[in-house]
């Protein structure tokens, strides 16, 4: 019990669970907006991938930090224009096309990769967003490290979960959302377009996840490897059902994880010579599982979720 | 003039059949956009594909081989989606369909040599189908979503066969290499020509695939799988046992996906390592498709993602635009043929009228 | 009434569903003040032409007209903005609110600027005072999951009158009510229309047609029938007008009830949500007469007949089959047993669209003998029954192979009635056996129950259509709130009487207050 003492008590630890969080906190609520609007998009996992090869790339051949964070977001919003086309205006299977858009949003990221840097054996580096302190508030014992010596992208998805919130519930746009993702049929009676809010929604939603993907490339790292995702964007949809679709419990929910995953990291180094490490990575993708068991039944899904609607449309 | 649609009453086979193909011809040439974006010549690089698919027998005998765990996988997306069931797990019941093979198969288990190969088998088909009838119950028992559960398992699944490779199931004869103890002879499936890869797994995958078809159009079961999957509501009203027919397809989705695994450990490798399969079960997701989710079609389908996929390898190594192009062109395919089912549920029309609704 | 201006005129409007008219050159004119009735029955073309008229279809020939700035102004077409935008608001049959907001939320929707901070006090003003006006009185602050029927309505109301509406389109607006709040609802259109609103009504019943409007257009197969005030109207010759022809009605000898053949005793049912909740029901069905359940949809009556179809258990109670007791119901044990069942929503509980109609017809018996041997299907035998079916039950489609979701919902009806009925079943529930069927297919569907009464069989119809409670049943039992009340042999009951009980009212308040 000291060994979990010692680690919950060490500002570093919470320093470490509020990065691991960060792109979770995009990918949340990118996939929070899609769903909110009435559209799943499995899509997330590639469009993490493209968002952290297109931000990467970017840097690398000379865009500053930030331009490759609006690159990230303009990828993303591209595969997720295509994941609309497909799911809104044509009315497919949404679990499809998203599956379809991970596959080609990884692949076309991992080509474009292979073929700008044929043979390259180590992955290059570029220069990360650096960890900047708040004069006064960084220098808080204990809170300070852990808060606010964070980088820029992780105050810009604290910031992103206010204005998510601020939009959906204050906003006549955010009334819209919710009402298409319940009942498109509510928002096309009083003259507003199904098609025009829930396209909006998925490229917005589809941007925000590049953004959790670029996080990783240029803020976590400081290269793209193959394989890196590794499952976050999964994660962030069984941890939207966590979250019940609200921007406030998804943070608290990436938080979580984030906290959950630290402790695991550092557990591993205490006790790791007796448990295999396996056991401690597979540790967020159960960690989910167990999270989406424990929430289903009372899940409150958006009623209109995976339906596609066609105007004119009546129950 | 304008373009209305109009629901379609029927899809012919016919018509269905030219949707996918022109889905698969479609994904081809749209790559030929990063073709040339790396630098080389399209029609070359086609070309190639097609010599490094079908150029040789033993080429041909490479796609085959390819095919035969994509046939598998591609079979069991199909049979789950036609249930409306999304497993997206099918690489993870491959793996441990392999892990069962491996535990089964490297002798701790003394059988009559004739019976060993069946034994590996129908162990790594219920392991398999176990492994899709965990999340199915707990869909049923709390609600939770497949998709989200199928697909983190696979990222478990794949650390615990690292984890057993490293450890317990180590062959101490691999000098330090992660792969288990090799398969003993008669647990092994035999290959279909002298000095070919192609083993037969392969005749395995299209009975399995002539079974689903019968078991589709003549059985009580397919007549039961079928109702459920186009109408949950009027089945459970006429009857049919809902959840009872919904695990009876997780156990055959996962089963096979689990022999695609036997097939690879079994055929191929001779051990179990966790770089067994490079996505064969999400490759299955886009064969099953790309058949329409037709049995028949899934052999079809998984022979054309196995000769883009070996044909891509090999004009790769000739011409060094990257392997990825395969991956690029599966993808492609999925996201045509899902446009090509719009096609088929609606038909185009010109004329003079005012955009219908 | 037709001094008054104009305020929306449709004229020659036609509309094409493939080789189905729906609409054939319809015209009208509604004027400020007045109540316009729509009067057809299923299939007439109502619905068409006001969705036409809302921007929800396009029409293929014709145009709409509405007052705006100085005289009638050409609506563009397919555009319900449009529609909103010159004063037209509807209220929908399936009511278009999205639950998870408040009212007052789904009344704000698509008012004000999308990008903005909203004006939700001003919002909450101005509908209090149109509350106050037209005595349209609801919470605006429950979620619309909350409310009742009645209440969800008058929310869609409010969603017109808060847009300034000049028009109110309602379509079947009291399908849903008790026979007093329809009577309620008819108040308060009364009184919006005294205030210059123009109001269409559609609607397929005569009697409230005649109540409630000034004037009637009745509509047949998609066409213009006749028009006329309704102050002078007979009620002969309007039925006439919207049936066409006459249909021999369908004759009700007297019962002769005999064993009881099923029976529910003290079963209640919790937990299951829908309205599907029960308390303390009893109910006995007698071979040889029909029980006729009437209630206001979501009292109860999904969940009586989830009990008889199978597919729930009672929580507490006994459930007798044939004097046995039935512990653990399944459709296909019930089916085996002689009980069939017609589904509420045909279209959706009653066949597999996708398949054909001979899979639909043998789907509940494919495990039996009769379609299967050793888990394989007799497809012969399958086709066999669906080619005798379709001809004795005159289900029209193309053939057995044909797939279901090509029938028209009288055809999926016929091909219902021949699967449950063609087995000979002992016990019969009908759920609301006509909705959406024309007045031919009623009489069908009316005259098939009838004679498997006379065969013998127990009968319990569920029908939110109380002249057709009256046509078919012996008896009556009223449903509301979970509990069932008595009523009693239909001969002597009246449709007050029925209605207060409806509304909560017992047999005997119900009898003094009518």
């Amino acid at each position: 019990m000291d060994v979990v003492f010692d680690i919950l008590s060490s500002a570093n630890f919470w320093a470490a669970a509020i990065r691991i969080a960060t792109p979770l906190i995009f990918g949340v609520l990118g996939a929070l907006i899609c769903e909110r609007a009435g559209v799943l998009n499995l899509g997330i996992e590639g469009i993490f991938v493209a968002g952290a090869m297109a931000g990467w790339m970017a840097v690398f051949l000379g865009a500053g930090l930030w331009g490759g964070v609006l690159i990230a977001a303009v990828a993303g919003g591209l595969f997720g224009l295509l994941h609309a086309f497909l799911t809104v205006i044509l009315g497919l299977s949404q679990h499809v096309s998203g599956i379809g858009i991970t596959l080609l949003a990884t692949s076309a990221s991992y080509f474009t990769y292979r073929t700008a840097l044929p043979n390259v054996t180590t992955p290059p580096r570029i220069v990360p967003f650096q960890p900047v302190s708040i004069p006064g508030l960084s220098d808080i014992p204990f809170v300070g490290p852990a808060l606010f010596q964070q980088t820029p992208m992780t105050f810009l998805a604290l910031l992103l979960v206010g204005a998510l919130a601020l939009v959906l519930y204050r906003t006549p746009l955010g009334l819209a959302i919710r009402a298409v993702g319940d009942n498109p049929a509510s928002v096309e009676a009083q003259g507003l377009s199904v098609t025009g809010l829930r396209v909006g929604a998925v490229v917005l939603g589809s941007a925000l996840m590049a953004l959790g993907g670029a996080f990783l490339t240029m803020s976590a790292f400081d290269a793209f490897f193959f394989g890196m995702v590794n499952g976050r964007g999964w994660i962030c949809i069984a941890l939207v059902v966590f979250a019940s679709w609200q921007p406030g419990k998804a943070l608290l929910g990436a938080l979580l994880f984030g906290a959950f995953d630290a402790f695991q990291i550092r557990l591993q180094a205490q006790i790791g010579q007796v448990v295999p490490g396996q056991v401690f990575l597979m540790m967020p993708y159960l960690l989910s599982i167990v999270a989406l068991i424990l929430v289903a039944r009372r899940a409150d899904y958006p009623r209109a979720l995976l339906q596609p609607w066609t105007k004119g449309q009546r129950h | 003039m304008n373009v209305r649609l109009e629901p379609r009453e029927n899809a012919s086979v016919g018509l269905r059949l030219c949707v996918s193909l022109a889905a698969g011809v479609a994904a081809l040439l749209l790559v030929a956009i990063p073709v040339l974006l790396a630098g080389r010549s399209p029609l070359e690089a086609y070309a190639l594909m097609i010599q490094g698919a079908f150029g040789s027998m033993f080429a041909l005998s490479e796609t085959l081989n390819r095919a035969t765990p994509l046939i598998l996988t591609g079979l069991a997306a199909a049979v789950a989606f036609r249930a409306k069931l999304w497993n997206i797990g099918a690489e993870g019941q491959l793996y441990i369909g392999a892990l069962a093979a491996v535990c089964v198969g490297s002798g701790l288990l003394q059988l009559p040599p004739a019976l060993m190969l069946p034994t590996v088998m129908i162990a790594g088909f219920l392991a398999g189908g176990l492994m899709m009838v965990i999340p199915a119950v707990i869909k049923q028992r709390f609600g939770a979503d497949e998709v989200v559960i199928t697909l983190l398992l696979n990222f478990v699944v794949i650390l615990f066969i690292q984890m057993l490779v490293e450890g317990p199931l180590k062959d101490p004869l691999s000098m330090g290499w992660p792969q288990s103890v090799p398969l003993i002879a008669e647990a092994k499936l035999p290959k279909l020509l002298p000095r070919l890869r192609m083993h037969w797994g392969l005749i395995v995958g299209v009975v399995a695939a002539l079974a689903l078809w019968l078991m589709v159009r003549k059985t009580v079961l397919g007549f039961e799988i079928r109702a459920v999957g186009e109408n949950k509501a009027a089945a459970r009203f006429a009857g049919i046992p809902v959840d009872a027919t919904m695990l009876k397809v997780a156990l055959i989705s996962g089963g096979l996906a689990g022999l695609a695994g036997v097939g690879e450990v079994a055929g191929v490798k001779g051990y179990l390592s966790a770089d067994l399969s490079p996505g064969f079960g999400y490759s299955g997701i886009v064969v099953a498709m790309l058949a329409g989710l037709s049995p028949i079609g899934t052999v079809l389908a998984a022979l054309f993602v196995a000769a883009v996929f070996v044909g891509a390898d090999s004009m790769s190594r000739a011409t060094g635009i990257s392997s990825y192009i395969a991956d690029l062109v599966v993808a492609l395919s999925l996201l045509c043929v899902l446009v090509g089912s719009f096609f088929l549920r609606f038909r185009l029309r010109f004329g003079q009228q005012s955009v219908g609704a | 009434m037709t001094d008054t201006p104009v305020l929306l005129s449709l004229s020659n409007i036609t509309k094409r569903f493939g080789a189905l008219t729906a609409n054939d050159s319809i015209s009208l004119d509604l004027h400020r003040g007045e109540i316009l009735a729509l009067l057809g029955e299923n299939g007439a073309g109502k619905t068409t032409l006001m969705n036409i008229l809302f921007g929800h279809y396009v029409q293929d020939e014709g145009d709409v007209r509405v007052l705006g700035n100085g005289g009638l102004r050409a609506l563009p077409p397919g555009s319900p903005g449009a529609a909103l935008r010159a004063g037209i608001g509807m209220v929908h049959q399936h009511f278009t609110l999205a639950e998870n907001l408040s009212g007052l939320a789904n009344i704000r929707l698509g008012t004000e600027p999308l990008v903005s901070f909203g004006r939700e006090g001003a919002a909450r003003a101005k509908v209090q005072k149109i509350i106050a006006e037209s005595g349209l009185d609801v919470d605006l602050e429950r979620r619309v999951a909350d409310l009742t029927v009645g209440e969800k309505q008058r929310i869609e109301i409010l969603k017109a009158l808060y847009r300034d509406a000049k028009v109110l389109i309602l379509d079947e607006p009291t399908a849903v009510l008790t026979p007093q709040e329809a009577e309620g609802l008819f108040a308060v259109l009364r009184r919006l229309a005294a205030n210059g609103l123009g109001v269409i009504f559609i609607s397929h019943k005569l009697g409230e047609v005649l109540a409630v409007s000034h004037r009637i257009l009745v509509l047949r197969g998609g066409k213009t029938a006749g028009e006329l005030e309704t102050a002078v109207a007979d009620r002969r010759a309007i039925a006439d007008l919207m049936v066409g022809k006459a249909v021999a009605a369908v004759v009700r000898t007297p019962a002769n009830p005999g064993e009881v053949l099923f029976a529910l005793e003290d079963v209640s049912l919790h937990g299951a949500g829908g309205g599907r909740a029960l308390s303390g029901v009893h109910l006995t069905l007698r071979a040889g007469e029909v029980v006729g359940l009437a209630g206001v949809s979501g009292n109860g009556q999904s969940g009586i007949a989830a009990l008889i179809s199978g597919l729930a258990v009672p929580t507490s109670g006994t459930m007798r089959l044939y004097g046995d007791t039935v512990t653990r119901p399944d459709p296909r044990a019930l089916v085996a047993k002689g009980v069939a069942r017609m589904p509420e929503d045909r279209q959706h509980d009653g066949v597999v669209g996708t398949m054909s109609v001979a899979d639909n017809i043998a789907i509940e018996e494919v495990r039996s003998g009769a379609f299967s041997r050793m888990g394989l299907l007799d497809r012969k035998a399958m086709r066999e029954r669906a080619a005798s079916a379709i001809s004795a039950y005159d289900v029209r489609c193309q053939g057995p192979d044909a797939e279901a979701r090509l029938l028209s919902g009288g055809n999926v009806q016929k091909l219902i009635l021949a699967r449950v009925l063609e087995r000979g079943p002992r016990v019969i529930l009908a759920n609301q056996p006509t909705r959406g069927l024309d007045v031919g297919a009623q009489a069908e569907v009316h005259r098939r129950i009838l004679a498997a009464r006379d065969r013998g069989a127990a009968v319990l119809v569920i029908s939110e259509d109380l002249d057709e409670l009256f046509a078919l049943a012996d008896r009556f039992v009223v449903v509301h709130a979970g509990e069932l009340q008595d009523a009693g042999p239909s001969d002597g009951l009246d449709r007050g009487t029925i209605g207060l009980m409806m509304a909560g009212q017992g047999p005997a308040a119900a009898e003094l207050a009518s």
